[in-house]
């Protein structure tokens, strides 16, 4: 029982990754048509907004004091600047380097997403997905490659704040013996968050007259179009608010997997499978597959599972998909007709 | 107006003439751009042999497959396995490649097939992740109690495996070094004369390319050729004109499959090991990379763009500053060290990133890839409408 | 003889009855006119001669054979071709492509991998394409890229592609809409002479009324997803139901 929790709880970090990437490739799917397979790309984009948010808070300048090393040469001692600008409070702000990352990466892909879909998507709505596909695979090996030019091809440890760090103990809430249910902390915070975001995405869909447009151009563009609204603004819009959710769970992942340039390819496959799976062009289906996924990957991983079956748990997504697309070919809450050509 | 003349079977011949004989020739008039080492030469022919296959699938029918990269690997296993059991002789290694891969893509097809579009991008990929991860991991040789595929150290071959036929075929030679023969003859042997070399692995692929090159032409000329090009421009019609596009398809993707297995296969005459991160989705994403930047749909632009992207990866992958400053040494002495520090992000481990962007610009202002621009160029040199009939022929004879 | 039969066909569309137990009887030879106002259920009707459809209840036959239980091709190669009412060609190839493909798709079937023999050495299937074109009038274009036509002659193309296959019942979908009166003479001659000396059957939806009374033996009029009519072209003129459906707003304007 105790173990079942655990993985329940495993699987819902990753799977919340998995959906927030997942909702913002439909978003994209469902406003502009076009099939981004550089998101994987904003996605690491995101996690290196969080490395450069740390790295600007500890840059060090020298005190002016001298010191010896134990091998008797004298270095200059050096402090990060925010420390002595602001002391303690300067320290904790470098302890809670990643979540006051969000800060920059926010205006950051709001940027990037805006420059991205006029420069570059904008000039594909009307070419073949083949070409869609093609364009962002190779945007998104450009932007790995600068990443990798500026920040080497190691990943880079950024670690979470010391108060969120550790294990967290769930047994009592579920009534087990102390200690049988812990749980990495900042696993449970990413949860909470992406949990958080998807539901402000959710709102902002559901209430605002903006996200009321946007759902209605994800019906029917043309008959939108129709109303004398100018969809083309706001699907501009959704497109750098997609690319922003991608990096928002960019960064807050950084303490869960150090992030390096390919970190993105990764996720990528990963989410468009989720989103097949799901189904092309819903946003609930994007969110629940994220989730189903990521519990299943947790689960094949139990070592009473893989007993049984050798390996499963490297290979249960891939299966997952090729079984739901050949039994439900639009996915688990797909509409009919759509990317289909 | 635009128009079409299909090139006839004699401008055929005489195009296939000169490519045999360029192929042939490699060793020497690579010699003067610093590229005539087998093993590039190697590469250049094997994964001109992976694009063309590639091609057939994807510049025909449209079909955008990324997961091609599982039967090149798949290619390899079964000919180290070959090797392993039967002996060191590429032939049978290859026969049973093309064989194996076309067993799987019949399978992988069938399934990937009942969609089309961005899902069957999709479905190829999982697929093609799926055999890496088994491969990778040796799950079904664990399965069965085996070493099938050697997890990630690779598969190779070891001085007590059976090779059945060394003994038969090859008696009296020495087989423990554990080369490829063809028949007793050892195919990383290279001859050189007058400073060129001449690998006898190099020929081996050559000649499989030779071959498969020329099927390849008989299949774009040929009705089943375009009943194909007929899928990729409108699939409803060819339905509604009696013809049934499903076998047609599939027919396509599992030669493109056995393509690929076969060029899977030549990977392992010099080096007679198979490792698992041919499968990764990477190596599926740098055929695409390949027919695209050649031209896709086009006979002789996946192989251009195979000894492209190779050549560059090459050259450019080994270049430092030192040699930037050599190339550019025409630059006044002031400017160069800025020209030199900006052009060295695109060299070295940076060549990825060139890669990346000249793919970028080729998607978006050159569709048609270097053919494409190769025959433009020719229509404003020429430039004369008298001519254009000649020359459309011609350039398509490039396909 | 009946070449095509259909019987108590009904289609349901959600809340709307699309077609609503239509009846037709199609003689071997002849050419057959279906009219209606728009929504009528014209275009469903051929839909579901071609598999695009299938019909909730009733039967099609075709020759004694239902055409319900088989796809699209299948449908094809038992000899009914179909031209659509915006023009489904090969844009990317020849127009002599264009019409060798569906003559390729008659001689070898569904599927055949033939990938041996040149095109350009298949003497007899170019003959023939050529020879359609010729009827058509499109012999001179034989080299030019099908996207390049205009749209009259798209759908001529599309119209000697189906030609090409020597159909038994050739189904028309609007072939004069957004013609200019010249055209459409010109289609109307056209229709009248094509396949005349080899008894194709035409099955046309049509709008336009000086069209199906230049052209139809006989006229089945459809309203409301209904056949209210199906009669020679001089007794359905006369016909008051018809007149109140459809003729009445029409034929003043």
């Amino acid at each position: 029982m105790d173990a079942i929790i655990l993985q329940v709880l495993n699987g819902l970090e990753k799977g919340g990754a998995y959906a927030l990437i997942a909702l913002g490739l439909t978003l994209i799917f469902g406003t502009l048509g076009v099939v981004n397979f550089a998101h994987g790309a904003l996605f690491m984009l995101g996690a290196f907004c969080a490395v450069i948010m740390r790295s600007l808070l500890t840059y060090e300048v020298a005190t002016g004091e001298v010191e010896a090393t134990a091998w008797g040469t004298e270095v200059a001692v050096t402090t990060p600047y925010v420390t002595n600008l602001f002391g303690d409070f300067g320290n904790t702000l470098i302890d809670w380097a990643v979540p006051v990352s969000i800060l920059l990466t926010i205006p950051v892909m709001l940027i990037v997403g805006l420059v991205m879909e006029r420069g570059l998507i904008r000039h594909f709505y009307k070419r073949p997905h083949a070409e869609q596909i093609l364009v962002t695979f190779g945007l998104a090996i450009v932007l790995a490659e600068l990443i990798k030019a500026q920040f080497g091809a190691n990943p880079i440890p950024v670690p979470e704040p010391a108060a969120l760090g550790g294990m967290a103990d769930f047994s009592g809430i579920f009534g087990s013996e102390p200690g049988t249910i812990t749980y990495p902390m900042w696993r449970f915070v990413y949860f909470l968050f992406s949990a958080f975001i998807i539901l402000v995405v959710f709102c902002f869909l559901k209430f605002t007259t903006f996200g009321m447009v946007v759902r209605a151009g994800m019906e029917d563009r043309e008959t939108v179009g129709l109303l004398g609204i100018n969809i083309g603004k706001r699907f501009t819009f959704m497109f750098a608010v997609s690319a922003m959710i991608a990096g928002l769970a960019g960064a807050m992942y950084t303490p869960i997997i150090s992030p390096d340039y390919n970190i993105g390819m990764e996720f990528l496959v990963l989410s468009f499978v989720v989103v097949v799976v799901g189904g092309m062009g819903s946003l609930g289906g994007a969110v629940s597959a994220g989730f189903l996924l990521g519990l299943l990957q947790s689960f094949s991983a139990m070592n009473e599972v893989k007993a049984i079956i050798p390996g499963i748990d490297q290979i249960i997504i891939y299966l997952v998909a090729i079984i739901v697309l050949l039994v439900r070919p639009r996915g688990l809450m797909g509409r009919k007709g759509v990317m289909e050509t | 107006m635009k128009i079409l003349t299909h090139p006839t079977s004699s401008v055929d011949s005489t195009m296939m003439f000169i490519f045999v004989a360029a192929v042939l020739t490699m060793p020497i008039w690579l010699t003067p751009i610093g590229a005539a080492y087998p093993d590039l030469m190697q590469r250049f022919v094997i994964f001109g042999l992976f694009a063309t296959g590639f091609n057939i699938l994807f510049g025909l029918t449209g079909y955008l497959s990324f997961g091609h990269a599982a039967f090149l690997g798949i290619g390899s296993y079964t000919a180290v396995w070959s090797f392993k059991l039967l002996g060191m002789n590429p032939i049978p290694a290859a026969i049973f490649a093309v064989v194996v891969s076309g067993v799987f893509a019949l399978i992988i097809g069938y399934v990937s097939l009942r969609r089309s579009g961005i899902y069957f991008s999709i479905l190829t990929l999982a697929f093609a992740q799926m055999c890496y991860a088994i491969a990778y991991s040796d799950l079904i040789g664990k399965f069965l109690g085996i070493n099938l595929t050697n997890g990630e150290t690779g598969l190779r071959v070891l001085a007590d495996d059976p090779r059945i036929m060394d003994g038969v075929l090859t008696s009296g030679i020495d087989t423990s070094a554990l080369t490829v023969n063809l028949f007793g003859l050892d195919l990383t042997h290279t001859w050189v004369w007058n400073g060129f070399q001449f690998n006898a692995g190099f020929y081996f692929c050559a000649f499989v390319l030779i071959i498969a090159s020329y099927i390849a032409m008989r299949i774009f000329r040929s009705p089943f050729g375009l009943m194909l090009k007929a899928v990729k421009t409108n699939q409803n019609r060819l339905n509604y004109t009696g013809v049934n596009t499903k076998p047609y398809t599939l027919a396509a993707f599992v030669i493109s499959g056995m393509y690929a297995g076969l060029a899977g296969a030549l990977l392992c005459i010099t080096d007679p090991l198979a490792g698992a991160e041919r499968m990764q989705w990477t190596a599926s994403g740098e055929v695409v990379l390949m027919v695209i930047l050649g031209g896709m749909g086009t006979l002789m632009g996946p192989m251009l763009g195979a000894g492209i992207i190779k050549f560059s990866e090459q050259k450019f992958s080994t270049w430092g500053k030192p040699e930037l400053h050599e190339f550019l040494a025409f630059i006044p002495d002031g400017i160069r060290d800025t020209v030199v520090s900006v052009a060295s992000l695109f060299v070295g481990s940076g060549w990825h990133l060139t890669l990346g962007l000249v793919f970028m610009l080729i998607v978006i202002f050159l569709p048609g890839g270097i053919v494409e621009g190769g025959r433009r160029i020719l229509m404003i040199v020429t430039g004369s409408n008298r001519r254009n009939r000649q020359i459309q022929a011609a350039a398509q004879a490039a396909e | 003889m009946a070449i095509l039969q259909v019987r108590n066909v009904n289609k349901r569309f959600g809340g709307l009855q699309a077609l609503n137990d239509v009846n037709l009887s199609v003689e071997q030879g002849t050419i057959h006119a279906i009219i209606g106002p728009n929504g009528a259920g014209k275009s469903t009707l051929l839909n579901c001669f071609v598999g695009r459809l299938t019909p909730d209840t009733g039967s099609v036959m075709f020759n004694g054979k239902s055409l319900l239980e088989i796809t699209p091709h299948e449908i094809n190669q038992a000899g009914v071709s179909r031209v659509f009412q915006t023009p489904e060609i090969f844009t990317d190839l020849t127009i002599l492509e264009n019409v060798m493909i569906p003559t390729f798709a008659h001689r070898d079937g569904s599927f055949k991998v033939n990938w041996w023999p040149r095109v350009d050495k298949e003497a007899q299937t170019r003959d023939h394409a050529m020879s359609v074109l010729d009827e058509i009038g499109l012999v001179d274009k034989k080299d030019v890229v099908a996207s390049a036509l205009s749209r009259g002659d798209k759908r001529r193309l599309e119209m000697a592609m189906c030609l090409a296959q020597d159909p038994k019942l050739l189904l028309l979908d609007e072939p004069t809409a957004g013609m200019s009166r010249a055209d459409t003479n010109a289609t109307i001659d056209l229709l009248k002479r094509i396949g005349k000396s080899r008894g194709i059957t035409k099955v046309i939806i049509e709008h336009d009324m000086h069209v199906v009374f230049s052209l139809a033996d006989k006229i089945a009029v459809l309203a409301q997803g209904a056949v209210i009519a199906e009669d020679l072209p001089e007794n359905i003129k006369t016909d008051p139901r018809v007149k109140e459906a459809y003729l009445g707003e029409e034929a003043v304007a």
